[in-house]
């Protein structure tokens, strides 16, 4: 006891990453000099700020009431942005199947399981609208290069998950299946399967939900759905109708959500 | 019936943990396995289905060479024997019945495996194991529903099911409390007598091994250093096995657990 009078009374928690006090305070006070200088080299032109001001008070007036009366052009926007998005969540929960497995380092060879992890990495490096403008300049405007973006970014996103989820099964399952002579497939639904599908299901209808809002993004660069109709409006002044449609888009993703949120917790 | 010669294991950080290991199995016995953690039991019974390549030594299964078998004919290898494993290893998410069924998986097509369409025959050895395990009427509980002695059950149903010629055994009840380990080891063995397998049997406790085996086999550092019948076992040799304690306990203990259980 080091008080010689009993067991201490005084407990502080160890600092959790800078033990040297000196280091931690200096550390506070550049991080503090830091946020300064990069506020103050921005080179904000507050003259500008001040003219957009009213600029924005004038489009938000104009905005007012939201004009929904051209609605075949709004509902042909949201359908389509639902149908990239449905489209793409089924052919990349599909797709996403054997690139995850290869992604797998318990299950494939190393040489396979590298070239998966390869694709997987370089398909989410770039973010969806990077790739929608590449795929827009492929394919050209519309739809099909939404869809196409919006594929890469569930394949890679749900093979990353199954990967993951198949890298943490419980071996011991897989084991007891290969000693009843399986075949690599027969393991692969007897032994894999039912320990990643709960997850995979979520997965999937959680990229469903993110597909909806993606959808609406990447038309703004021109690979169709609601977010071209959006950014056409934008382009002519037609604020009351840009209105109508960000209250579309709202209204969708929160259903979205609404239903992901639903599906996910029945699945548990 | 089994026929190992020279088997020996050494894993890639150099540690050999078999030994030259010979050993012979001529009528449908149950043999127990001891030795100290890292004896190489687990090792051994491994090697023998090839879910450890041995790094070299023969085994020979009812004449057949396992050490040089292909994929395929390890597979079908695999299939004719069956394993219980400490953890049960049971696919949790997967039926009784679904895990029964397994065992065969050696022995259906793709197809029936993936739409749980197994022969008629199958399907009545599997309510008949089932029955006999005790377990009659839970097939349609899921596995993650069981206790963990009912779990080792279902796990000794699926490995029957592969209507095996040698039973793998590993731990089969170290994750299991007295009574139920003294049950579960009782009905193994009579299982694997009724069936007529051979059984080789991984197990740490020395005297439900005595109790119940037909014969013993002792592991240390990797080479045999007992082989005989459970009577055999005495305080000295069990020294050899695990190093000096007082045995002479251990070994009357079991007697009078017997009679109560």
């Amino acid at each position: 006891m080091p008080n010689g009078q009993g067991a201490d009374t005084v407990w502080k928690c160890p600092p959790t990453f800078i033990a040297n006090p000196t280091v931690r305070f200096g550390a506070w006070v550049l991080l503090g000099a830091y946020l300064v200088w990069s506020v103050g080299s921005l080179e904000m032109d507050w003259e500008r700020v001040a003219k957009g001001l009213p600029r924005a008070g004038d489009m938000l007036a104009r905005m007012f009431p939201p004009d929904f009366s051209r609605q075949s052009l709004l509902i042909k926007g949201i359908v389509e942005s639902l149908q990239m998005a449905f489209a793409a969540s089924f052919i990349g929960m599909i797709l996403a199947i054997p690139l995850g497995l290869a992604a797998a380092s318990n299950l494939a060879p190393r040489p396979v399981y590298l070239v998966a992890r390869a694709i997987i990495v370089l398909s989410r490096t770039f973010h969806e609208v990077i790739v929608a403008i590449f795929f827009v300049k492929i394919v050209g405007f519309g739809p099909l290069a939404g869809l196409l973006t919006l594929i890469v970014a569930s394949v890679s996103f749900i093979a990353k998950m199954i990967a993951e989820d198949v890298e943490n099964m419980n071996m011991g399952q897989v084991e007891a299946v290969k000693a009843t002579g399986a075949s690599f497939t027969k393991m692969l639904i007897y032994a894999v399967q039912p320990q990643i599908l709960p997850r995979y299901l979520g997965v999937c209808i959680y990229r469903l939900d993110a597909n909806i809002r993606h959808s609406t993004v990447v038309g703004i660069v021109g690979a169709g759905g609601i977010g071209m109709t959006l950014t056409a409006t934008f382009k002519r002044y037609d604020y009351d109708f840009s209105l109508a449609i960000l209250l579309a888009i709202i209204a969708l993703v929160f259903i979205g959500e609404i239903f992901s949120n639903w599906a996910r917790g029945r699945l548990r | 019936m089994l026929e190992i010669k020279n088997l020996t294991k050494v894993y890639p950080g150099g540690l050999k943990a078999l030994d030259k290991i010979n050993l012979s199995v001529t009528e449908p016995q149950v043999i127990a396995i001891i030795g100290s953690s890292g004896a190489g039991k687990s090792t051994l019974i491994r090697c023998i289905n090839r879910l450890v390549e041995p790094t070299s030594g023969s085994i020979k299964l009812g004449g057949e060479e396992i050490t040089t078998l292909n994929r395929q004919g390890l597979r079908k290898a695999r299939a004719r024997m069956g394993m219980i494993f400490q953890e049960y290893n049971l696919v949790e998410r997967l039926t009784v019945m679904e895990n029964v069924l397994s065992g065969r998986l050696g022995y259906v097509g793709f197809w029936a495996a993936f739409t749980r369409n197994y022969p008629p025959e199958d399907v009545r050895a599997a309510y008949e194991l089932l029955d006999r395990v005790g377990l009659k009427g839970r097939h349609d509980d899921r596995a993650d529903a069981l206790s963990g002695g009912q779990r080792q059950r279902v796990g000794i149903a699926r490995a029957l099911m592969q209507k095996p010629d040698l039973l793998l055994v590993d731990e089969p009840t170290a994750s299991l409390d007295p009574k139920t380990s003294r049950q579960i080891m009782r009905l193994i063995v009579e299982l694997a007598h009724e069936f007529g397998t051979p059984a080789l049997v991984n197990i740490h406790d020395v005297a439900l091994a005595q109790a119940s085996t037909d014969r013993v086999i002792a592991l240390s550092d990797g080479k045999t250093v007992f082989d005989g019948g459970p009577d055999q076992l005495s305080a000295d040799v069990l020294s050899d096995i695990y190093g000096a304690e007082d045995w002479s306990a251990t070994i009357r203990k079991d007697e009078d657990e017997e009679e109560d259980a």
